[in-house]
Formats: C-alpha cells, structure tokens, sequence
C-alpha cells in the first residue's frame, strides 16, 4: 500500500469515526445532571455497574457540577436546549419552577412510584399533589453527633430530654478539656439549618406546626418559635470563642480534631467524620422538653430525580428511574453515602453504625421537613433566607427572640397572604 | 510619490485605519456593548412564573427604588459600596504613592525584590486571598492573634469578620493589601518618567527629598493619581468576587458587608431556596452601570478638565 492510499484511508477512517461518535453518544445513552460532584466515584464505581448488571445496553454516563452553581447551570442548559436526560431535583420550588417551564416530565405513570410515601413524593409534587416530577432519593436527618471521649472526661451521659443536654454541656465547660458545642454563625446557613430547623420542630410538633404555618394558624410570634430562638441564643454560652467568625469547615474541623464534645448536625456529616475522626463518635436527635411523650425529627427530603422533557432518550430514562424504585438502589444508594438516607418504603440494612443510629429516629421519632422549605420561600424577602440571616443574629446576640420573631413574621406577611 | 500634505495623507491612510480597528471594533460591540445594552433592555422586562417575557416599562426600577424592602437592600449596598471605596480612596492610593515615592529615590537598594513583593499579592486569585486571611484572622486556628500577643495587643482580637461593624472594613483591607500593587506600578512609572534635571535642580537648591516629592514629584503625577482613582471607583463599583469568596451571596452578618456585586448575584441567579429573577437582575446592573456611568461622566467633565498637565 502506497502511502497516499494509507494516508486517504487513515483520513477517511478518521472522518468516519468522528461523524459516528455523535451518533453512537445519542443511541441511548443517558447523561445525569447532578449537583453532588462529590459523589461521582459512587455513581461511576457502584451505581451505574450495578444498572448496567441488568441492562448492559444503556450507557449511563454521571456528569456533576459545582453546588453552588447548579441552579443557574441548569435554567441555562434547559434554556440553550443541552440539558442531560436525567436531572437531579432540588426539593420544593426549583424544581416546581422548571416542572412549570415544561422541562420536567410528570413522573405518576412509573412503575414502582406507590414504593415512596406522600410525605416522600411532597417535595417534589405540584401544589394540590396532582403530579410528581421527580423520583425521591434520599432525605438527611437532623441531631447532634457527641464525641464519645469527651463525654466520658466529663462524665456524663448521653442526653435524653432538654434539661439533661443543658446540664451536660455545662458540665463539659466546667471540665474545660473540650469546646462543649462546635460550631459558628460566620456562613449564617449553620444557624439556621442545623439550629433553628434542627431544635424546632420540639417545640412546634414538627408537621403540626409545620402545616399551620403555611395556613397561617401559626405565626412566628407564637410560643414555639419565640421558644426554639430563645434556646438557640443560649446556645452562644458554650460555642468556641470568636464564633462569629467560624465558618462550616471550621466547626467540622474542630469537632473532628477532637477539640469539641457536641457537633450540632446534618447526617450528611457522617462520612467526613468517618474519614478524619480517630476517636469514636455517636449520635443522639435533639432533646425534647422533659415529660413531652413525642419527639420530632427534622428528616428533609433533599434530592429527587426528574426526566428532562426533551430528552431523545425519554424510553432509556424511564427504564433507569423504574430500577431506581427497586429495593437494589435503596440499599446501594443508602449505604454508598452514609446520612443520605433512601426514601422508598423498602427495609435498607445500613452498616454504617451512626447513619444506622440517625435512621432509627424514625421510629421512634414524628419526623417533619424544614418549615420554610414548602410555599413559604416563594416570595420576597425569602423566607429560608430570612432565617439563615436571623438565626445567625440571635446566636450573635444581635437582636433578641422577641424581635427575631417579629422580624421573621413581617418578612413572610408582605408577601404570603394567609399571614396578613 | 510626492507628499501632497496631510489631507492627502489621511485619505490613503483610511483603509488601513479601518482594517486595524475592525477587529478590536467588531470584537468589543460583540462581547461588551451588544450584551450591555441587551442587559439594559431586559430590564425593561418581566417573566411572571411559567409564563412569557413581558414589556413592564419602568416597574423593576420602581420595585427596586420605590419597594421599601427592595430599595432598603440596595441603598445598603450603594453605602457599603461607597465605604469600600472610601477605605481605597483614603488607604490604599496613599501607601501606593508613599510607596512608589519611596521606590524612585535613587539611593534604595534592593529596589526590584520590594517591588516584586508588593506587585505578588495581585497576581493571587481572588477565592485563594480571601481564603488566606480568612485563615489568619480566624479566631481558632489563625495567626493573627499570636503576631497581636507578641506586640502585647492580645486583648485588641476579634472575630472581625464576623461582626457587623468589622466586617466590611476588614474585607476592604483585604482588598487593599491586595491591590495596592496596582497604584504603585502606575505612579511608580510615572515618577521614573520626572527628568533627573529637574529633582537635581531642586537639590542643589536645598530642597529635602520629601520637599522634592510633594512640591515637584507629586505636582507632575497628580494626572495619574486621577487615573488611579477611577480605575478604583470603577473596579470597587465592579467588585464582587472577594465578599463572595468569603462571606458568600448572603453577605452577612445581616448584610453588613454586601455591595452591588453580590446584590446583583443574588438577584439574577437567585440563592439557595430564592429563585432567580434576570430582569430584576438586570435592573439592579443597570442601576449599577449608570451609577459607575455619573461617577466616570464627573471625573471626565469636573476633574480630567483641570488637570494641570506639564510638559517635560
């Protein structure tokens, strides 16, 4: 062969291979649209091998972006028409938003949706429940992790109502060999989420008060809220000095060095502890007042999978969402990530002791959603936003319970109608 | 061929002007204009929930101005921004003159490793420097408090990053130590551009070297202390990225350190559970581009005007 038949050959060989490789990158396969960037080893080495065991025709390939930019990534990717077939959900209005541009697909006609409950589904339905557009995967729970070692210096046990966790993290401080609660108000969204919405719903009867908030029958005057900012502004007394200054990273690094006896959490903490603590650590949910029969967890669906309405691929990504429902993806899904907890109905083992301790909460627990997540952050001020920034104030000392109530209310009565 | 004059000269010249100027031009109406004044006409507009784009006129500027909640964030960050720059103003373009004053003087050694030193910190990325002293003024693992116990001032630190009155004067001499490179390099050149003759003259006439740089020096560079400052009341107007960086689109505590930038952020792109809403983003653009716009338009008109220029 001379070498300019060589050459002619090798060339259209070459254009060949590059006008197929579209062609072969559309014939089924799905692309996931995901903010967790930080789980693409668990979609690539155990998720996506596990599917592909039952159906090695279709390519499933995850595809994350930064957190912090998927919400504008996404509008603009639907917009522009380049969206992935399979779009990770964030839970209540973002999602309900592209549901109502026409980018998500309603999702009822899946087979194996009756596998997830109505509190599961809430977050990623219409407002009169009529349809789903995203497929439940996971909730994380709220509580406290506690530092087995220093519980032991102080001597003192594991907390079972509020009066109990007050006198122990006093005791803590009085020791003075541990930071008796690790955590800071410098991001503004601690306060809020692992504070506010972690303590709370003691005090509101989780989806009781939860629901007369969003009917207006509560407003952040009453009792409860007043109380849950009153408890959260005593928390200033046994966090590390300068917390105002401490930022997320800050308070799991101290917890994790070994330097605080208390980390107030989300279960999403557990696999960071797991790869940096040396001591051993465990977990209890927040405290109710002593004498109240029922506790209450803060256990908030979090992320859902929706199916781009324009996707060539709409038959492949059915196929992968109905596996999904499947008990497989729960127990996988459930113990790849411990703290992200599946929310099918079926029974997962999760071997992971302090996720296997957050999820047995439901048992004996009333569990209930972030109250601003649901209709009450759809207007301006934003509620969710509002207490992130009041939470952090309260702990500051900045301004009192009192007025952080009011503050509260008045942001959500200028736009939300039943709190007029 | 003969000279004809200048006329003659133009004329032959003009195609080749317009050759050169045709990609920069084409280029700059393409990425910097044409988006600018799509952003403004966006702003004309709205997008109810799940429905199309309508023609508003001028109700996301009155929502912005005349909404109490709306108009209280951006006159917060209007001020916040004002003090930002004012912290520049005050700090960081004096030390750049001082410094580059003291840089000219003929007798300093070891002038290229200061100059490289105080040139570094503007390289770093914006994130990494916000990182850095987050770092060093953390309350728990910094060293600032040690460098303080040192010099005996333990009892002065403070969370100041985290409270509302420290806040933005922190971050804004976190900005300053790092771009005070950029004053000093500009009146730095200027200064080298003075003739020896003239600081001589002055020398021989008795004069000190601080006579000589506030009677001569600093006379013949005030035109670049001019440029100086608009370039930092058009990059503070601008900023965004180093409160994003560290005290993100929230810019708390309760919003004492947030500036149009991060406003504007939060507005277009929306943050956390707060969609976002691009023409009332786009608005609070506009409002900020007419607001760099008056204060360019002044310096043009009332300042650049005066300006003594002297010729060398």
């Amino acid at each position: 062969m001379s070498n300019k038949v060589f050459a002619k050959g090798l060339a259209a060989a070459l254009a060949a291979s590059v006008a197929l490789v579209p062609l072969m990158a559309s014939a089924g396969e799905l692309v996931i649209e995901s903010w967790r960037n930080d789980d693409i080893d668990i979609w690539n080495d155990q998720i996506i091998p596990a599917f592909n065991k039952e159906y090695p025709e279709i390519k499933v390939t995850f595809s994350p972006t930064p957190p912090t930019d998927y919400n504008a990534l996404i509008n603009a990717k639907f917009a522009g028409g380049t969206a992935g077939d399979l779009i990770t959900c964030r839970p209540f209005d973002a999602s309900l938003e592209l549901y109502k541009q026409g980018n998500l697909a309603p999702l009822d006609d899946i087979k194996g949706m009756d596998n997830f409950s109505d509190v599961a589904k809430s977050a990623w339905q219409t407002d009169d429940g009529s349809a789903t557009f995203c497929l439940p995967m996971a909730s994380v729970i709220h509580g406290f992790i506690y530092n087995k070692e220093a519980f032991e210096a102080a001597g003192v046990e594991v907390p079972k109502t509020r009066e109990e966790f007050y006198a122990a993290l006093d005791k803590i401080k009085e020791e003075g060999s541990y930071i008796p609660m690790a955590m800071g108000t410098a991001d503004q969204w601690e306060a809020a989420t692992m504070g506010f919405q972690n303590i709370g719903p003691n005090y509101w009867k989780g989806e009781e008060g939860r629901k007369a908030l969003i009917d207006g029958n509560q407003k952040f005057t009453d009792k409860p809220y007043i109380d849950t900012f009153t408890e959260l502004a005593s928390w200033s007394n046994y966090l590390p000095d300068g917390y105002e200054a401490i930022s997320y990273p800050d308070a799991q690094n101290l917890f994790s060095l070994g330097r605080a006896a208390v980390y107030p959490a989300g279960s999403w903490d557990i696999s960071l502890f797991n790869s940096q603590a040396e001591f051993e650590f465990g977990a209890f949910p927040p405290p109710p007042a002593a004498g109240s029969d029922t506790c209450y967890i803060s256990d908030h669906t979090d992320i859902a999978l929706g199916l781009n309405a324009k996707s060539p691929n709409a038959a492949e990504a059915k196929i992968f969402l109905e596996w999904m429902t499947g008990s497989e993806f729960a127990s996988l899904y459930s113990n790849a990530l411990p703290g992200f907890f599946s929310l099918s109905n079926h029974k997962v083992e999760i071997s992971d002791p302090v996720a296997n301790e957050f999820v047995s909460w439901r048992q004996k627990c009333e569990s209930t959603i972030r109250n601003s997540y649901q209709i009450l952050s759809r207007g301006t001020p934003n509620l969710e936003n509002e207490l992130w920034n009041i939470s952090a104030q309260v702990i500051n000392g900045t301004v009192t319970p009192e007025e952080a109530g009011q503050a509260t209310e008045a942001g959500l009565a200028k736009w939300y109608a039943p709190h007029q | 061929m003969a000279h004809s004059g200048p006329m003659t000269d133009w004329r032959k010249a003009k195609l080749p002007v317009f050759a050169f100027l045709a990609p920069a031009t084409i280029i700059y109406t393409l990425f910097m204009i044409y988006p600018l004044i799509d952003s403004i006409r966006l702003s004309f507009y709205s997008t109810p929930s799940g429905g199309e784009m309508a023609f508003v006129g001028f109700d996301n500027y009155r929502t912005i101005l005349g909404d109490p909640d709306w108009s209280a964030t951006f006159w917060n960050s209007f001020w916040n921004n004002m003090k930002f720059f004012a912290v520049h103003m005050l700090v960081q373009n004096p030390i750049g003159i001082a410094l580059a004053g003291i840089l000219s003087l003929p007798q300093l050694r070891f002038r290229n490793t200061y100059r490289t030193m105080m040139i570094m910190p503007t390289m770093l990325s914006v994130v990494l420097v916000g990182f850095i002293w987050q770092l060093i003024l953390s309350p728990v693992w910094g060293v600032g408090v040690d460098i303080l116990d040192i010099f005996g001032l333990k009892s002065l630190f403070g969370p100041w990053l985290g409270k509302e009155g420290s806040a933005l004067i922190t971050l804004s001499f976190i900005s300053v130590w790092q771009w005070v490179g950029i004053p000093l390099m500009l009146i730095y050149a200027a200064l080298l551009a003075i003739p020896d003759d003239l600081v001589d003259a002055a020398i021989v006439d008795g004069a000190t070297h601080f006579e000589v740089f506030l009677h001569i020096k600093l006379p013949l560079v005030l035109p670049t202390i001019a440029m100086v400052s608009i370039l930092t009341f058009v990059g503070n107007f601008n900023a965004f990225d180093l409160i994003y960086a560290v005290k993100g689109a929230l810019a708390g505590p309760n919003f004492s350190t947030d500036i149009m930038g991060t406003l504007f952020y939060r507005t277009f792109f929306g943050y956390q559970l707060q969609l976002g809403d691009p023409s009332l983003g786009a608005t609070v653009a506009s409002l900020m581009f007419l607001i760099i716009l008056a204060g360019v338009l002044f310096y043009l008109f009332a300042v650049q005007r005066r300006l003594a220029r002297y010729q060398l």
